[in-house]
């Protein structure tokens, strides 16, 4: 698993690379608990290399997505492959998170 | 063909689980979110297993064996840990977690979402659970 940030004004973008299990959702959790993130007013999260989530890495996004809204930061999951959005929509997490196909309407979502 | 794969009691085995359970259905003619659906309900018993009723004791292992037989594909996944009390088990409620930033629990409500029989046995001190999942 690959975690990589980049910086654009008040929006971090969050590249995922490779396979979020239990045993590699540890670093996600490390890079979501990092007290600067709550600086920014957007989290973009680029997973189009993002090939698998287990439940491990859907926790972690579901123990943070509280404290984001609570902050008024905004969480856009973009570029997500089908099979893997197909286990947030197992637990009905598409409902619950902002999932959009590409940056461009990750950035429009963000700017609203 | 393969059938069986023994790995010891950490985390970072669970990608060798997952290779095995893709490599052993890459015959059958599955879509990528099928297999995907079969490659995590797997991952998620022997994370549990692994995390929970092993406490990532390297000494403990797992063993998971695969068979197929008129389209339904079956998977024993062996353990010698604490044995998963079904009877106390409570499907979860996502919204709550995300209200007081759960991180599990959420595991096992994927499997029984995508397997078609989940069944936990238990005998003196192994214990085996059953998944099962029509693919033809």
């Amino acid at each position: 698993m690959k975690i990589t940030n980049q910086i654009k004004d008040t929006t971090i973008i969050i590249t995922l690379d490779g396979e979020l299990d239990a045993s590699s959702s540890v670093m996600l959790d490390e890079a979501l608990s990092d007290p600067e993130i709550m600086t920014y007013s957007k989290i973009l999260v680029d997973c189009k290399d993002l090939n698998y989530i287990s439940s491990a890495g859907l926790g972690v996004f579901i123990s943070h997505l509280q404290r984001f809204e609570d902050a008024h930061i905004k969480l856009i999951f973009y570029n997500m492959q089908d099979k893997v959005r197909n286990v947030f929509e197992i637990l009905g997490l598409d409902l619950l998170m902002t999932i959009v196909s590409d940056y461009e309407e990750a950035m429009t979502i963000a700017d609203e | 063909m393969n059938n069986k794969i023994t790995v010891s009691c950490t985390k970072k085995n669970l990608k060798q689980i997952r290779d095995f359970v893709t490599e052993y259905l890459a015959v059958y003619t599955l879509s990528d979110i099928q297999m995907n659906q079969i490659v995590l309900a797997v991952d998620e018993i022997c994370a549990n297993l692994i995390i929970h009723a092993n406490n990532e004791d390297p000494s403990k292992s797992i063993s998971l064996s695969i068979t197929e037989k008129a389209g339904i594909v079956k998977f024993e996944i062996v353990d010698n840990g604490v044995a998963f009390r079904r009877s106390e088990y409570k499907e979860p409620n996502i919204e709550e977690h995300i209200r007081v930033g759960k991180k599990g629990g959420v595991g096992i409500a994927l499997v029984n979402r995508i397997m078609d029989r989940v069944e936990f046995e238990t005998t003196d001190r192994q214990n085996t659970c059953f998944l099962y999942k029509k693919i033809k």
